[in-house]
């Protein structure tokens, strides 16, 4: 397994005075299910479009397998694509549209025809060859369109937000199925979405971009409960951010004083200077413990109201202000309703390792 | 009486399609509906010197078909050769206009509109100055012959250039571009870009690509300019009688004879009733076959 199958080494893309991808260089293994995740106009389609051919860069170099492709033409380039729209073609049938882009490799019919029914079986649409693009649902394209690119047996797959236009019930299927079809096929995919949930459950790996940079690049779970910076603590989940102030280091801790909270000594992950008064303090609203009853576990132990909450189903969100705090406070739990909490008073505790210390932008 | 209307009108969608068509209704039966009637009757009625005999007859038909006699041949070869001018000035205005269409449909990103009215400006002018133009550029002391007789390329003017079927071809085609150029446009612009770039995506050449993608989808542009054009051009006359010669006469010369100096209503008239038929064949045909060749875009 080649740790940089695909190398991207300084790529930039203007359009006029928009850097829609600006000075970009990671690289992304063999066989690995990676994911460009931003905000609309974070530049991540564009670094699709660079990969697969259709935008040139203005500076940099892009290296596939070892080979350099940054002024290669799409049609040579050891890529395919599932569009966003999954640009099926309307006047040819499903057969045709898979076979489209078989013609170069000079197979014989047989073989031609089990290349077909074996990617026509990955796809689970058996039976479905006579078929035009307007007797198919949106799932049904979108297998066509995955069908139509892994017959080439192409070296990388990108994927252009494939799951964008299907409807919630379908996604989450469609989620699944395309991890497993990418464990079983072993293609190296990229994967562009600007849906956070979707990137966390499906990936390997996440590059996080914004204004055209990439913010992080980790894997989901790191992504989560390790984010650089504001951007990806912000972007990925929901996340409480207190003012902070830094004090004394003794190297592995810090001395942070959150507002209104008061003062703690905490892990120091991305070396925050000492004494620095633009820092910040993520917390995640599943790591506040609540309680209608005065709690003795958690470093942190606090007294609040619950001033709001909304309910989910699988979890409740409450809104619950510190005596003194300028915003409420947000914390998810699984157990309780409003009604548990006589008075709208309750307790909430936090752990000094939940507590996450970055820096302001 | 206005309350038996008002209820009628309220109640009846119907009633309210009449009375919104009428102005155009009547129009349309007293400018086409009579005078066609008028033209197939007179079709089969006998021109005996100056009198026209009504005893109803197929003769004049049978006079038009008949390719032995001298009358019959000259229609028949007419006939033919105003449907195969037709489609020649069709395929060359389709030739020129499509590479155009295609330029403004892909590669204009701004003002597109204002393109398209630039390009359709010429033809703004009137038709006969259109064609009076052409003589100019192609008549025997015109632009072209006189430029390169001076230039010393030729020694005399290039006779096929003007008064010939190859005269009336590139007049109308040029007089016609603007109507094949709209529908061309459409339908080019209908196609989503990504349906190319999945091609290129595919290992298809930009040459491959056109042949498998954007033709076929534009097909429909392509078949609606082909009728749009060769639709009115087979009647034409103002071209051929200008511009065409003897060589390039059509048979809708040769109806305005009938009806002018010939005096001979009912033979023009069977002339233009098969004409007409002709017409409405071809255009069918080419319309089952496109049905066929695009019924799934």
């Amino acid at each position: 397994m080649s740790e940089n199958f695909i190398d991207i080494r300084n790529i930039s893309r203007h359009f006029g005075t928009v850097k829609a991808v600006d000075d970009v260089s990671f690289s992304i293994k063999q066989g690995e299910f990676f994911s460009l995740l931003g905000p609309s106009g974070c530049g991540k389609t564009t670094l699709l479009r660079l990969l697969a051919g259709f935008e040139s860069a203005n500076q940099g170099e892009i290296f596939i397998d070892g080979v350099d492709v940054t002024t290669m033409p799409p049609n040579l380039r050891p890529t395919n694509m599932v569009f966003q729209n999954y640009a099926i073609f309307p006047h040819i049938n499903v057969k045709k549209n898979i076979e489209f882009g078989m013609r170069k490799e000079k197979l014989s019919k047989q073989e031609l025809e089990n290349r077909v029914q074996e990617v026509l079986s990955l796809v689970k649409l058996e039976g479905y060859e006579e078929r035009f693009s307007n007797q198919l649902s949106g799932g049904q394209r979108q297998r066509i369109a995955l069908a139509r690119a892994l017959i080439k047996r192409p070296k990388v797959l990108l994927l252009d937000e494939p799951l964008g236009a299907l409807d919630k019930k379908l996604r989450d299927e469609m989620q699944i199925e395309l991890r497993n079809l990418q464990k079983a096929v072993g293609i190296t995919f990229v994967f562009v979405t600007h849906d956070q949930s979707e990137s966390i459950s499906m990936s390997d790996r996440v590059a996080v971009m914004n204004e055209g940079q990439i913010q992080q690049i980790s894997d989901p779970h790191d992504l989560y409960y390790n984010p650089q910076n504001i951007f990806v603590s912000d972007f990925i989940g929901t996340t409480n951010f207190l003012s902070s102030s830094t004090g004394s280091s003794n190297g592995e801790n810090i001395m942070v004083k959150i507002d209104q909270i008061g003062e703690f000594s905490i892990k120091n992950k991305l070396n925050i200077p000492e004494n620095d008064n633009e820092t910040v303090v993520s917390i995640r609203p599943e790591a506040i413990v609540l309680s209608p009853s005065p709690i003795d576990k958690g470093d942190i132990v606090m007294e609040g109201t619950i001033e709001n909450s909304s309910y989910y189903g699988e979890l409740t969100s409450f809104y619950v202000r510190v005596q003194g705090a300028e915003n409420p406070l947000i914390a998810s739990s699984q157990r309780f309703d409003n009604n548990s909490f006589e008075g709208n008073k309750c307790y909430l505790s936090i752990n000094f390792e939940d507590i996450n210390l970055l820096k302001k932008e | 009486m206005i309350n038996w209307w008002n209820s009628l009108y309220s109640r009846s969608d119907n009633a309210k399609a009449y009375v919104l068509l009428s102005p155009a209704l009547i129009l349309v039966i007293l400018g086409m509906a009579v005078p066609l009637l008028a033209v197939f009757s007179v079709s089969f009625t006998t021109q005996a010197s100056f009198e026209i005999d009504y005893t109803p007859t197929f003769d004049r038909y049978i006079e038009f078909m008949d390719t032995s006699s001298r009358t019959g041949n000259v229609l028949t070869t007419l006939l033919g050769r105003s449907i195969s001018i037709s489609f020649l000035v069709a395929f060359f205005t389709l030739i020129t206009t499509y590479p155009v269409a295609y330029y403004v449909a892909f590669y204009v990103k701004k003002n597109k509109m204002l393109w398209l009215v630039l390009m359709t400006l010429p033809f703004w002018t009137s038709y006969l100055l259109r064609v009076f133009a052409w003589k100019l550029i192609l008549g025997h002391k015109g632009v072209i012959n006189a430029s390169l007789m001076t230039v010393g390329f030729i020694d005399e003017p290039l006779g096929f250039l003007m008064y010939s079927q190859t005269a009336v071809v590139i007049t109308l085609a040029h007089a016609w571009a603007a109507f094949a150029l709209l529908p061309l446009y459409v339908s080019l612009e209908k196609i989503d870009y990504s349906l190319i770039e999945a091609s290129h995506d595919l290992g298809c050449t930009k040459f491959e690509t056109f042949w498998r993608v954007v033709w076929p989808l534009s097909l429909p542009g392509v078949i609606g300019a082909v009728l749009i054009i060769f639709i009115p051009t087979v009647g034409d006359y103002v071209t051929p009688a200008l511009v065409g010669g003897t060589e390039g006469r059509m048979l809708s010369n040769m109806i305005q004879t009938y009806f002018g100096r010939a005096n001979n209503f009912p033979l023009g008239a069977a002339s233009a009733v098969i004409m007409l038929i002709s017409v409405a064949l071809v255009t069918i045909a080419v319309n089952v076959v496109t049905k066929r060749l695009t019924q799934r875009l």
